[in-house]
């Protein structure tokens, strides 16, 4: 078992895609967060950094992994990486 | 149920029979769930004809421990692979929907409402850090682990930092970490047997326990798997019918998740009247009252104590030279042998009863405004911006600390060795949040709409007109609910409910109206939550014990017979143990919960993230690692967590060992970063790891590698 250029590539753009939701994630979390006080506008009812808390952040998140996911499956395949079936 | 199997044929290729096996799965789990619904309509009809709560009850929990056994029975098995990872061919949506029943236990299920009722958005950071955490699973931990597709945790350890060492360390954090989550679920499945069948405590804990153990026992993994789909079905469904006909009667919708936000305007409208209501502080003003009396007291206890006995003697005299009727001074006597026998038991009784009233006496009975986010106020005094800085930093630790802990509970990390494939394990975890989502979704929904009834419906309503669930839960429980008029006007006033957070979703189909039959139905979902957690940690920590300890440690030619069977073994002492030490009652359930999450993230997260990602990465850093993570966890809970300094007998003021105002529940905030300091700069002094292990992190980065010799 040989790691070629092939695979470091691979290996980057993982690397790249988990650091950009990575980001996000604690955008979401941690950034709103701490501004949670100041956030405080009408959204659809509520105060905008409490539905954060309640939907918005829990809707980033699945979409986060579902989209790492996709992303990783479609890498797999373009890498010739993925696993034989 | 016939033709229910969970054997595949085989001659045909893998993915054929994948296919098949789903396709299976879903015609068996889709009769499964009209199964359910029928058993509910039935149920409802015989309700109608005059069926009594009791045997409601007792049909609900017999027919669904019978059913999980039942799964166990059919899925017993004593093939290794089988047995430790279900054979490794779980689709992805089956073992999302078991590693949702897996992760939501009695906490998320019956608590976290009520938290969210009592603490307002202070409550959210369990919704984001238990659904967050999911992130740090699928980024970091999940595809890897399956790649690398052993059966266990400690296995990935032992395998990655060369030995047993690291192993051993990994066997005793897992063990920790989840014998302290088990007990807290078979309390959790004590008390719903007993509210279902009426049973003593700790009988409703052994009961529960053989609900858990014919399936962990007869079937390991693969039972617990397929009995952990059909428990995340009943416990969704049972979370889901109640609060969608509230939000019908409050609104006309019938989905809570959307329109609650209005609902939470009118209750932040409301909190303001009461906030200045008259009545409102008329009540806290009695409590503040009783508060100082006691206060007063406790300056000087003998001399108060005296008093206490001479007024209570005199008044007895008093009486008896009236000649007043026997019962008066049956009372009065029983009044003194009432009092506290000597100036300890008076000091303690005192104190906590001052504790109680001092509680009682704050404004909305002690909740925070529900959508304010903080406490304090960072434009106020002092005092109040600490206070604001304070309860920000502890929300955003906590957060923390339950998505590190998340990421790193070996019961759910254990799951992802169960998928056919990597991508497989990628796609799982996606489908674990969701069915999680499900859930913590609609939780703070519910906990707006209950409090929306409590305080439109109950406040400002005479005593004898309040609605009938309020006195039959305060007869079933005082803890739970308990209202008395304090200030004797007659109408209800908020600060006149004590009210524990574990009846809201109990009570929910009551306050909405719903037959009973829809309430053995939640507390049967709540049971499904605790039992199928409380089987993946048996699970878990059986398999420390049996898989890590005995066949990779001490005996590496076992066969294959003896390392399942010891297992099972195991499994029953570690289950009764855990039985005995819940039927104990050890105080504070919750902390041990939260406890479990910091202990994990501070010991597994940094080993098992870098393990992956730097391949530098050594033994020793690992390993001393995982260990000063744990520790300094543990001291900080050790001296600053009321419980943990009784029992270890600190006596150093709690304020000397506070750092930066965090509180205990997120002691894990220093443990993490510390175990990633320490593995790196330990790595960096030590060799680096042998070519070996550089190529198993190239095994574990890549699908298609595969390994030298399988």
């Amino acid at each position: 078992m040989q790691v070629s250029e092939n695979h470091q590539r691979y290996w980057q753009k993982n690397l790249r895609i988990t650091a950009i939701l990575l980001a996000i994630w604690f955008f979401v979390t941690y950034v709103i967060g701490f501004f949670a006080r100041d956030l405080n506008f009408t959204f659809f009812g509520w105060p905008f950094s409490f539905w954060v808390a309640s939907q918005g952040s829990l809707v980033v998140y699945v979409v986060i992994i579902w989209y790492y996911a996709r992303y990783m499956n479609k890498l797999d395949q373009e890498h010739g990486v993925a696993e034989e079936e | 149920m016939a033709g229910l199997s969970f054997d595949v044929d085989t001659g045909v290729s893998d993915k054929e029979a994948n296919a098949a096996f789903k396709k299976q799965l879903n015609k068996v789990y889709g009769w499964y769930t009209g199964g359910f619904f029928i058993f509910i309509v039935v149920l409802a009809i015989l309700e109608q004809m005059g069926m009594s709560r009791g045997a409601i009850g007792l049909v609900f929990l017999l027919a669904t421990v019978a059913l999980y056994a039942g799964i166990g029975v059919m899925s017993r098995t004593n093939d290794a692979a089988e047995y430790y990872v279900a054979g490794r061919r779980v689709p992805a949506v089956y073992n999302g929907m078991a590693t949702g029943a897996d992760w939501m236990s009695a906490a998320s299920f019956i608590g976290m409402a009520g938290t969210l009722y009592l603490t307002g958005y202070g409550g959210l950071a369990f919704i984001m850090g238990w659904t967050g955490g999911y992130c740090l699973v699928a980024l970091f931990l999940a595809p890897y682990l399956r790649k690398f597709g052993q059966f266990t945790i400690p296995d990935f350890l032992g395998a990655r930092y060369e030995g047993n060492l690291a192993r051993f360390v990994g066997i005793l954090i897992a063990i920790l970490v989840s014998f302290v989550y088990v007990v807290a679920q078979i309390y959790g499945v004590g008390l719903i047997t007993t509210r279902l069948s009426g049973l003593a405590f700790e009988v409703g804990v052994f009961v529960g326990l053989g609900g858990i153990l014919v399936c962990s026992f007869l079937g390991g993994m693969r039972a617990v798997t397929w009995t952990q789909v059909a428990q995340y079905i009943i416990l969704i469904i049972a979370y889901m019918i109640p609060v969608v006909w509230l939000s019908v009667k409050q609104t006309g919708v019938p989905v809570p998740q959307a329109v609650y936000g209005f609902q939470l305007q009118k209750v932040t409208e409301q909190e303001k009247k009461l906030l200045d209501d008259p009545k409102e502080k008329e009540v806290i003003a009695i409590f503040k009252a009783q508060s100082d009396a006691l206060a007063e007291k406790l300056k000087d206890v003998p001399a108060a104590l005296k008093a206490d006995k001479e007024a209570a003697a005199k008044k007895i005299e008093d009486l008896k030279a009236a000649n007043a009727p026997v019962a008066e001074v049956q009372a009065a006597e029983k009044a003194l042998a009432a009092l506290p026998k000597d100036d300890a038991a008076a000091k303690d009784t005192w104190t906590k009863a001052k504790a109680a009233a001092d509680a009682r006496a704050r404004p909305l009975a002690g909740m925070p405004r529900h959508a304010q986010q903080y406490a304090g106020d960072p434009n106020g005094d002092a005092k109040a911006q600490k206070t604001y800085d304070e309860s920000r930093r502890n929300f955003l630790a906590l957060v923390f600390c339950l998505m590190v802990g998340t990421a790193a509970l070996p019961h759910i990390l254990m799951r992802y060795y169960t998928t056919p494939s990597v991508k497989e394990a990628r796609q799982s975890v996606t489908w674990s949040l969701f069915f999680i989502f499900l859930l913590y979704f609609t939780a703070p929904a519910l906990a707006v709409l209950v409090k929306y009834e409590v305080f439109n419906v109950l406040v400002g309503t005479p005593f004898d007109k309040l609605p009938a669930w309020v006195s039959a839960w305060s007869k079933v429980d005082p803890s739970l609910l308990a209202v008395s008029d304090i200030n004797k006007d007659g109408i209800f006033q908020l600060g006149e409910m004590r009210i524990g957070g574990d009846i809201i979703v109990l009570a929910t189909p009551e306050i909405a109206g719903l037959p009973y039959v829809i309430s053995g139905m939640v507390a049967a979902g709540g049971l499904a939550a605790a039992l199928s957690t409380a089987d993946g940690l048996l699970l878990t920590i059986a398999n420390a014990l049996s898989h890590d300890l005995y066949y990779k440690m001490i005996d590496p030619n076992a066969p294959t017979a003896r390392r399942v069977m010891i297992s099972k073994i195991l499994l029953l002492v570690v289950a009764v143990l855990a039985a005995y030490v819940a039927s104990l009652k050890v105080a504070d359930i919750l902390f041990l919960v939260s406890a479990a999450f910091s202990l994990a993230a501070a010991g597994f997260f940094p080993a098992l993230v870098l393990g992956i990602f730097w391949k530098r990465a050594t033994k020793w850093g690992a390993v001393l690692g995982m260990l000063s993570g744990v520790i300094v966890t543990f001291y900080y809970m050790a001296t600053t967590q009321p419980w943990m300094r009784g029992l270890f007998n600190v006596t150093s003021p709690v304020a000397d060992n506070i750092w930066w105002g965090i509180q205990p529940i997120s002691a894990g905030i220093f443990g993490v970063p510390l175990g990633f300091a320490v593995i790196i700069i330990v790595s960096l002094l030590t060799p680096a790891p042998k070519r070996e292990i550089q190529e198993l992190v190239e095994l574990v980065r890549y699908p298609n590698i595969v390994p030298a010799k399988a």
